[in-house]
């Protein structure tokens, strides 16, 4: 394996405290080395110049649809993991809502060594919590983690029963697999496709209130109260979660959650006439919850951000509104939306790293998130300054479902380097 | 119809796509049509060799025929298509089903479907005029304008009109092209219904008065146009049942006489009777819920020639 010299780079790595000018040897997919610019020797390595940009902790993505098994139309784990990798993700965590479930050790150990054989971004199944995602029956959690699964959620369906809920945090916390939870009250939330407000109202659509998730949070909160036991929020979306999560933090309970980019920068009214490119569960809201979501970036409620990664195809796509699949594709949007509010001042480039590198690493326990010497050579680097904008057969995602197509972006990933590999690099003519 | 007449857009999914002007000059050539059905034979060539398909995706008798008629008094050709009869009932997909209809050449699309959004769907992807003739509880156009022709026709105006709307205004697309089309023709639209029939930021986006109860908005009303309670909806909730939706919402004698004393009554039906109002209401010379059947047919005619004869598309 040869050696990676990261020169004259920017390294930005809140694990370590650092910001400023480091050069970087990685070694046996390692780092091996940080030194001040022009501390270490060139030779015998392939030396990347990194003037003028960014050196990060690869970036995770702790929240994506890969499809694989059952619908690989859509997307594949490889096609998923290349496109993470295009969006400068060293890692990603695929949610087993896939068909068959990933509910049995078989088919997480399956996504895994797909992950391998795609050579991209690592892929890390992340298993259901219940059998079937029914929320009924535990899964093998230990047989699970085994096969190489990271943490358990049901995402797409919330465990209605409190006592099952309860046992889940319990098996889960015992098995050291963190549980994820997708609050929506489906009782308030089902035959909805929009948020429940202006624009339900205007296009006579059936709303989603934000209570559905609300409700959902302050039971889970309640759980974690009871069983002591930790807790991660997938996709918040709304105000009134945020507000119940930073209250439960406040009391010390060992709550976290996560938003998506699209919730940050799009509001209801991007439905605009029937768009089904804006249609995602949780949908898209009012913008005070944007505003509360932004906020809470800064002040450190929200912990991390994930895409949600949905790919549809046209076939769930370009159908009457109401029976539109859910979801948008963020995995090759995310960072240079997030650059955006990095360049709009609403967080800084360090609170960028942690959001989408240290805290869903630590979170997870995942290797990556830090760029010590010792750590995994997980490497994001990325041009801060590079305009660009993104057409949908540019895309290597197999899906095209989203909404920030020709959205003059700033800022994108030109090397992405994964145990001391390049998965992904930026063309000449690109960068 | 006149040389004055102002252009029209290529389609009609709600009236929001039309200007006052517009919707004058609508109900104007309306008006010119009805005299056609007056005649001993009912018939002008205007749309003669253009072809009407009349796809409706959702159960419906009164639209249909309406639009039917229209078309035939024009002269056009018409092909009716319905849900169960076409190869949508085999899975075809609403994409493809369009596709088929756009390579047979039509002159216009009249669309009735279940789902908020369809019409616009269509007609952002065909070449010809569609016109909405129903979508989900989005929007109902040439009912609004049947409506606000059947009010200028008695009141002899739309200005100023103070109208109730009454019933689930949440779920109903009647509603909605009514509040529209009649706050932007200057008349003051009062809704009223059950909170569960209410949708969010009602007056905000539409400019109207919203109540709770009935007697607010029927206060000092120009017209009163009930609407039609689906009374499946029981089930979920929305409503305690028909019994006490009659008692504290349905429209008698006595609660007619908060409206104005020459206030009418409109209906889009089918009218549960007994319900919404009171059987003596509905054959009341105050109800025009039958003139509001003719004019249906007079709006589609003056609709269907103004989309498809319409050489100046916006």
């Amino acid at each position: 394996m040869t050696s990676i010299l990261i020169k004259n780079g920017r390294l930005i790595d809140p694990s370590q405290n650092i910001d400023g000018p480091r050069d970087m040897l990685l070694k046996n997919g390692l780092v091996a080395a940080l030194e001040r610019p022009g501390a270490l020797p060139e030779a015998g390595s392939r030396v990347i110049d990194a003037r003028n940009r960014w050196v990060l902790p690869g970036l995770i993505d702790m929240h994506v649809h890969l499809r694989e098994p059952g619908h690989e139309y859509k997307e594949t784990v490889a096609s998923g993991a290349r496109a993470a990798a295009a969006g400068g993700f060293t890692a990603v965590v695929a949610m087993p809502n896939t068909s068959p479930v990933m509910d049995k050790a078989e088919v997480a150990a399956a996504v895994m060594a797909k992950g391998r054989q795609a050579g991209a971004a690592r892929v890390w199944p992340a298993a259901a919590m219940t059998l079937g995602r029914q929320g009924e029956e535990l899964a093998e959690y230990e047989d699970l983690k085994a096969a190489g699964a990271v943490a358990v959620t049901d995402d797409g369906a919330w465990v209605t029963d409190p006592k099952v809920f309860r046992r889940v945090l319990d098996y889960a916390a015992v098995t050291g697999l963190p549980a994820l939870s997708h609050a929506e009250d489906h009782a308030l939330s089902k035959g909805g496709a929009v948020h429940e407000g202006r624009v339900s109202t205007r296009l006579g659509l059936p709303g989603i209130p934000a209570q559905a998730e609300i409700n959902a949070v302050m039971r889970d909160i309640n759980m974690v109260e009871l069983s002591g036991r930790p807790l991660h929020f997938c996709h918040i979306s709304t105000a009134g979660a945020i507000e119940a999560i930073r209250a439960a933090k406040k009391r010390g309970l060992p709550v976290s959650c996560e938003t998506a980019p699209h919730y940050l920068f799009l509001t209801h009214e991007a439905v605009g006439d029937y768009d089904a490119n804006a249609k995602m569960n949780p949908p898209l809201r009012a913008p005070e919850d944007m505003a509360a979501l932004r906020a809470a970036l800064t002040d450190g409620v929200v912990d991390v951000i994930a895409t949600d990664h949905a790919p549809h195809s046209v076939l769930e796509k370009e159908v009457e509104f109401i029976d539109a699949a859910f979801g948008v594709i963020g995995l090759e949007t995310s960072l240079p939306l997030m650059m955006e509010l990095v360049a709009a001042g609403v967080i800084t480039p360090g609170r960028l790293a942690e959001l989408m590198s240290t805290r869903p690493a630590a979170l997870l326990n995942l290797p990556g998130g830090s760029l010590a010497p010792g750590r995994p050579a997980d490497v994001t680097i990325v041009d801060p300054d590079l305009s660009f904008a993104l057409k949908p057969e540019d895309s290597l995602s197999l899906s095209k479902n989203s909404p920030f197509w020709g959205r003059p972006f700033k800022g994108r990933a030109t090397q992405v380097i994964v145990g001391g590999i390049i998965v992904h690099e930026l063309a000449k003519a690109e960068g | 119809m006149t040389e004055t007449s102002p252009s029209f857009p290529k389609d009609l999914i709600d009236l929001d796509d039309l200007t006052p002007g517009q919707i004058t000059c609508v109900l104007d050539a309306a008006e010119n049509f009805k005299e056609v059905s007056e005649r001993e034979i009912k018939k002008v060539p205007t749309l003669r060799g253009k072809l009407v398909v009349i796809f409706f995706h959702e159960n419906s008798t009164r639209t249909r025929l309406s639009f039917e008629v229209a078309a035939k008094r024009l002269s056009a050709d018409t092909v009716a298509l319905s849900a169960s009869g076409s190869s949508l009932a085999k899975g075809e997909s609403l994409l493809d089903t369009a596709r088929n209809i756009e390579a047979m050449r039509p002159d216009a699309l009249v669309i009735r479907h279940g789902a908020s959004g369809v019409p616009g769907f269509l007609a952002r992807r065909l070449k010809f005029p569609v016109l909405n003739a129903g979508d989900g509880a989005h929007a109902h156009p040439t009912q609004a304008l049947l409506d606000m022709l059947t009010l200028r026709e008695v009141k002899g105006r739309l200005e100023g009109l103070k109208v109730a709307i009454i019933g689930d205004i949440a779920h109903s697309r009647v509603a909605r092209s009514n509040m529209i089309g009649l706050v932007k023709m200057g008349g003051r639209v009062a809704v009223a219904g059950p909170p569960s029939m209410l949708a969010p930021e009602l007056a905000e986006i539409y400019g109207v008065e919203v109540y709770a109860r009935p007697e607010p908005a029927l206060e000092g009303a120009d017209a009163v146009m009930m609407l039609r309670i689906q009374l499946e909806r029981q089930s979920g909730a929305l409503f305690p049942g028909a019994r006490e939706y009659a008692r504290v919402y349905g429209l008698n004698r006595e609660r007619m006489k908060l409206a104005k004393d020459d206030a009418i009554i409109l209906h889009p039906g089918p009218v549960n009777q007994g319900v919404e109002l009171t059987p003596d209401l509905y054959d009341d010379e105050r109800s025009v819920i039958l003139p509001q059947v003719t004019n249906g047919v007079a709006v589609r005619m003056a609709l269907l020639c103004l989309l498809i004869d319409n050489p100046d598309k916006e």
